[in-house]
């Protein structure tokens, strides 16, 4: 069979297209894009029923679109637009032909017809789970079935990455070691496929026990393996919204990474111990013993956390480095200062790094602690928790991403640039807001997934809530949910608007050129940044000094925060 | 795009040093794919499992 070699070179990013890949990359990012409509639709509807005071939905529908909600945004929008950046990473940054495009584009129909059918047993009314779908609570057979399907079409397209990774390698389109933005796609890979694996594990019985030929699923052991699906899908996440940090500061500054060696170990520790987190979720289970608690929710003794800090103080470091080589040296923060704010890509990139480390990561580590995790385990403290690394860290990463991706991939002048200058400030104060209001309400202990936080009409009915505070948290969560759904709403006008109607970039010489020898045409030779930092920039023997400083107050945040939890924990659990 | 280790080594030249055991580890990615397979498989669910296993069963 011919093999497709047409490639085509963006005249403005020399980036080379291999073009069954370019075609994958942009319906994998228009099927992510229309997830993310689905699912913000319904988070307004979600935001207005867990505001008290307004109460939209009734519980039936509450639950329903609940679960539609956290399928369409944690699985369907990142996974759809995670492919698409590994097709980016491996053929288009390694300049190569995309392997087996047939097999990608039946893994992409897979997880079309998968999402479409997981979302309609839901809509039907009788599969209201929730994300998480323990038994034996047990929803419609196309449900699981729906969830298989999209599994299998992401593990065949994580396959045609890896086979690409290969093909660049026996067609020698680049020398050494792939670029660093690649590797973390490869651990994104990694993980998505261990991921992926457990999920069959535990699906595929469960839909076999929908459709009654299994009788009985032991509901720990569903809980288990289920986290071993349900927590690393979220970790397939960091790994690649830090290599779009990585792409973002080489794209928007040409930084390079302060030191390869440490970057690429960093993703090392998360390849082996980040996946281990899934126990988090088991902390207040009988059966399972403290010593595979403590040793899988510490991220194996805290090294993958380690690896986020490493990633959290080399980005802004590069940038920082950067910026002083062009001459903004004075002081501590004249390179932050000067960075150009009102690029969307840069914004979005830099709020979903504070905003993953400060609310995300600090509070993910103080839950992972078995003591701790007590104050809030099952509480709106969780969802606050994950708002913070999911959608303040993922989402608006790949959304400065795309900002990048629309003239270059889809060929397409931004609409409302703008209106593309607020959007990541909107969208990641009005989430930073909404999940710091979901922890406060969680710290005080108010429920997640519940309809009604009184349990109004029950034996049990409670609304003390501290004197009121958790109301107030609750509506602040609610105002904020809903600046962030503006914040959303103008990245889906701006890129749906873009995509469909943009302003076509006039290329002149367009065309696809045949590569003859595997390797795709270069324009112009991509530009290394610099090969060296330099002995004159910096102060006090720092070339960083300014990343320096705000990694010592994340540090100081972090320590605070984490004693603070123990002092609350002895207030709310008296020995005496 | 930073892609300077992709252009690190021109294509003409072979590199005279040999390749550190670790860059070997990390230019494999299939050998990465075993280790991030295998590791949370052993620690967190064969070792989960056998723990929900070994739970006596009620009488």
């Amino acid at each position: 069979m011919a093999v497709n070699r047409n490639f085509r070179v963006c005249p403005s990013t020399g980036l080379s297209y291999h073009e069954p890949a370019e075609k994958l990359m942009r319906w994998n990012a228009v099927a992510a894009v229309v997830s993310l409509l689905v699912g913000g639709v319904l988070a307004v509807l979600i935001v207005l029923t867990r505001w008290q005071a307004v109460h939209l939905l009734p519980p039936d529908w509450f639950y329903l679109l609940l679960t539609a909600h956290g399928l369409d945004m944690l699985v369907f929008w990142i996974i759809f637009f995670e492919i698409a950046v590994l097709y980016f990473c491996a053929s288009t940054l390694l300049r190569c032909r995309l392997a087996a495009p047939n097999w990608a584009w039946a893994g992409f129909w897979l997880m079309i017809v998968g999402a479409l059918v997981n979302n309609v047993a839901v809509f039907r009314g009788d599969s209201s789970v929730m994300f998480t779908s323990y038994v034996p609570m047990g929803a419609h057979p196309a449900f699981y079935l729906g969830l298989i399907l999209f599994a299998v079409g992401a593990l065949i397209a994580c396959f045609v990455f890896l086979g690409t990774l290969a093909v660049a390698k026996s067609e020698k389109t680049y020398h050494g070691s792939v670029p660093l933005v690649t590797f973390g796609a490869i651990t994104a890979a990694i993980i998505a496929i261990f991921t992926i694996a457990s999920g069959a594990i535990i699906l595929i019985p469960t839909f076999l026990w929908s459709v009654g030929l299994i009788g009985h699923i032991d509901s720990l052991m569903y809980r288990t393996v289920w986290w071993a699906f349900g927590h690393s899908s979220q970790q397939i996440n960091v790994a690649a919204h830090v290599s779009v940090w990585y792409a973002i500061a080489a794209i928007v500054f040409g930084a390079k990474p302060m030191s390869e060696k440490v970057s690429r170990t960093a993703f090392l520790l998360y390849i082996l111990f980040l996946q281990l987190a899934s126990a988090h979720h088991l902390l207040a289970d009988p059966g399972l013993t403290s010593h595979w608690k403590i040793f899988n929710t510490s991220y194996a003794m805290y090294l993958a956390v380690l690896a986020s800090m490493v990633h959290g103080l080399t980005v802004p470091g590069a940038i920082e480095v950067a910026q002083r080589q062009k001459g903004y040296n004075k002081g501590l923060f004249e390179w932050l200062r000067k960075a150009p704010w009102g690029n969307p890509s840069f914004s979005a990139m830099f709020i979903s790094l504070i905003g993953f480390g400060f609310l995300g990561g600090i509070s993910g580590v103080m839950m992972g602690t078995e003591q701790l995790n007590l104050i809030i385990h099952n509480t709106i403290y969780v969802p606050g928790h994950f708002h913070a690394t999911v959608v303040i860290g993922t989402t608006l990463a790949f959304m400065g991403l795309t900002y990048f991706l629309i003239p270059t991939l889809f060929r397409r002048e931004l609409m409302f640039p703008g209106m593309a200058k607020w959007q990541p400030y909107v969208f990641g104060l009005g989430m930073a807001g909404f999940s710091l209001f979901m922890m406060g309400a969680g710290t005080l202990g108010v429920p997640r997934r519940h309809w009604d936080i009184t349990f109004a009409g029950n034996p049990l009915a409670y609304d003390g809530w501290a004197g009121g505070t958790a109301w107030l948290m609750i509506a602040a969560m609610a105002i904020c949910g809903l600046l962030a759904t503006v914040g959303g709403a103008m990245y889906l006008l701006i890129t749906v608007g873009s995509v469909f109607l943009g302003k076509r970039i006039a290329t002149p010489d367009f065309a696809y050129v045949k590569a003859r020898d595997g390797v795709a045409p270069t324009m112009k030779p991509v530009e290394v940044a610099f090969e060296a930092h330099g002995s004159n920039i910096g102060t006090a023997g720092f070339v960083a000094p300014g990343t320096f400083v705000l990694a010592l107050v994340f540090l100081l945040s972090f320590v605070l925060y984490y004693f603070v939890n123990w002092k609350y924990l002895s207030t709310v659990w008296p020995l005496s | 795009m930073d892609t300077a280790s992709t252009d690190s080594t021109p294509a003409n030249e072979v590199p005279d040093e040999p390749i550190p055991a670790m860059q070997q580890l990390l230019d494999n990615p299939f050998l990465l794919l075993f280790l991030g397979i295998a590791m949370p498989t052993v620690l967190y669910i064969v070792w989960g499992v056998m723990e929900i296993v070994g739970i006596p069963i009620a009488k």
